[in-house]
């Protein structure tokens, strides 16, 4: 897919002040009833992609939810952008959220709004209505994400995978420092996935966000660890054999509450573990 | 020994399913204590949110519109009738005491003190909470109340808050709107049907309200306002399940807004009474 120019802003300058780890677990656990995620501890460095990987039900999205501090841990420590979100009581996290992008795993859009008023959602909070700029960078979101031109229509109007591009311009449009996407390509048919995993792969590479992406299409996670946005192309190409480009993307693999293994795609592949050996077949 | 073991069976699975009754008992009555408490969090950050930016004046003049005007003819409908049937149902018991005149006092007090605020309340209710449930609680169920958590804005502030200042505001209006054509129901009656002098029955309306029926018939659509906006919130927010979901939250929060109105409505009047010397 032949992507538009990026658009939107530069990162903003005060991101370089902020810490190099966006993102630190510390032995979280939690459970409802029954234990869901136990010790579970990463990182996630500034500009690294970590896919999340795993069967239904081993916590991936609880782990995004968590991040976010939608919900909280039983135990352990969590720390976004350098602040302990552990503790921090709902209204203090409002303005912590607003540095992060979410992509729901069904979009999450607002049914009422049409996608204009949906992707600049944030930005009507702080202006109380729409502009001239905010609806200049709405059109730059979408121009992102190529859908422009649905500015006007509402989500019931849109496929499965609009509604899922609609909400990767409505996270990004602020330029978040960190990024969690909710099995962005769950139930979408394979070109519109690659569609969507481009987009991902164009805000890591020319954004340089750091994100979780949570999957279940091991095919995405190795077209992510595979390839690089050429700018110049203006689109998602393989990275040549042999060639030191590093694509900042690593996976993290759950199994019965616990993180099982973490590191590149060469090293998930070269992994003798049974478990993960059926897991890639 | 054979009856000794199968009594010692029997004993222990007596006492088991007596755990698992009393295990489930416990349940219930913590989840019920834990609804009370997260109703109550949600009521008190609705009026807390009034002192803390940001304020959503548009939503709340559009939840002002919506729940105003969307119900102004339902609320002129019945309270005109209610007045109307109160005015015919009193006046052959008046008639027997030979005390028809005092119809207009009767409606006055019966529709400003309890009929007019009680009927638009639970009319409100029935046409309100279960909107704001089934609205919220459909929100809720596609995760657009976490998407806007995760976009940093307060659900609370944003939609609970207009909500129930909208609710309040308009009940009290529409309550004193109900009072009125409750009595003109009722001199329609007494006019038309029993024959009374026009002029009579409005002054016995006007001169039998007292400062105290006023302020009773005022104050209680505040309170059952704030219930009505609430309950329709808190059943819409913490609504699971789906549609079937939304259903259940929509059911619920017309029967315990109705219930709540009519119970609060005997403390309330108990208490009035009391206050001001009845």
């Amino acid at each position: 897919m032949a992507s538009p120019a990026a658009p939107v802003e530069k990162p903003s300058p005060s991101a370089t002040n902020q810490p190099s780890t966006l993102l630190n677990f510390e032995k979280v656990s939690i459970g409802f009833e029954q234990p869901v995620l136990q010790e579970v501890s990463f990182k996630l460095a500034r500009g690294e992609t970590k896919v999340l990987l795993g069967e239904a039900g081993t916590g991936k999205t609880l782990i995004l939810k968590l991040a976010l501090g939608l919900i909280k841990p039983d135990s352990g420590r969590i720390t976004v952008l350098g602040e302990e979100i552990t503790a921090m009581r709902e209204r203090d996290l409002f303005s912590l959220r607003r540095q992060i992008g979410m992509v729901f795993q069904e979009s999450a859009l607002f049914d009422s709004l049409t996608v204009e008023e949906n992707v600049a959602y944030r930005l009507i909070e702080e202006t109380g209505d729409i502009t001239d700029e905010i609806h200049q960078r709405v059109l730059e979101a979408l121009d992102f994400v190529e859908l422009k031109e649905t500015y006007s229509l509402f989500p019931s109007e849109l496929s499965g995978g609009m509604r899922r591009r609609v909400a990767i311009a409505r996270a990004i449009i602020t330029q978040p420092q960190v990024l969690l996407y909710d099995s962005p390509t769950g139930g979408l048919d394979p070109v519109t996935s690659n569609t969507i995993i481009e987009l991902v792969v164009k805000q890591r590479d020319v954004y340089e966000t750091g994100s979780l992406l949570v999957t279940h299409r091991l095919q995405d996670a190795f077209t992510m660890a595979s390839h690089y946005f050429d700018r110049k192309l203006n689109k998602m190409a393989p990275v040549e054999p042999g060639s030191s480009r590093n694509v900042h993307t690593t996976f993290v693999i759950l199994r019965d509450h616990k993180i099982i293994f973490e590191g590149t795609a060469p090293e998930l592949l070269r992994s003798h573990d049974q478990y993960i050996r059926e897991y890639l077949s | 020994m054979g009856v000794n073991a199968s009594a010692i069976v029997s004993n222990r699975g007596e006492q088991e399913n007596s755990h698992i009754a009393m295990a489930y008992f416990e349940d219930a009555v913590k989840e019920r204590v834990e609804a009370v408490q997260d109703f109550s969090l949600l009521a008190g950050q609705s009026l807390s949110n009034l002192f803390s930016p940001p304020r959503y004046y548009a939503d709340t003049l559009l939840q002002a519109d919506l729940i105003g005007v969307g119900s102004l003819p339902i609320v002129v409908l019945i309270g005109f009738f209610t007045g109307a049937v109160l005015a015919l149902q009193t006046s052959s018991t008046l008639q027997q005491f030979g005390s028809l005149s005092l119809t207009g006092q009767l409606v006055a007090l019966s529709m400003v003190r309890e009929l007019g605020p009680v009927l638009t309340g639970i009319l409100v209710a029935g046409r309100n909470a279960s909107g704001m449930a089934s609205e919220l609680g459909s929100m809720k169920v596609t995760e657009q109340i976490d998407a806007m958590r995760a976009m940093g804005v307060d659900p609370t502030k944003k939609l609970v808050t207009p909500r129930v200042i909208a609710t309040v505001t308009m009940l009290f209006f529409l309550s004193i709107i109900s009072d009125f054509v409750g009595l003109a129901g009722g001199w329609m009656i007494s006019y038309l049907l029993l024959g009374l002098d026009s002029n009579q029955y409005w002054t016995t309306a006007y001169q039998a309200l007292r400062f105290g029926d006023v302020f009773m018939g005022l104050s209680k659509p505040v309170v059952f306002g704030f219930i009505i906006a609430s309950v329709g919130c808190y059943y819409g927010m913490s609504a699971r399940g789906g549609t079937q979901g939304v259903g259940r939250a929509t059911t619920q929060a017309v029967v315990s807004a109705s219930v709540l109105i009519v119970v609060t409505d005997f403390f309330l009047t108990k208490l009035l009474m009391q206050i001001f010397h009845y």
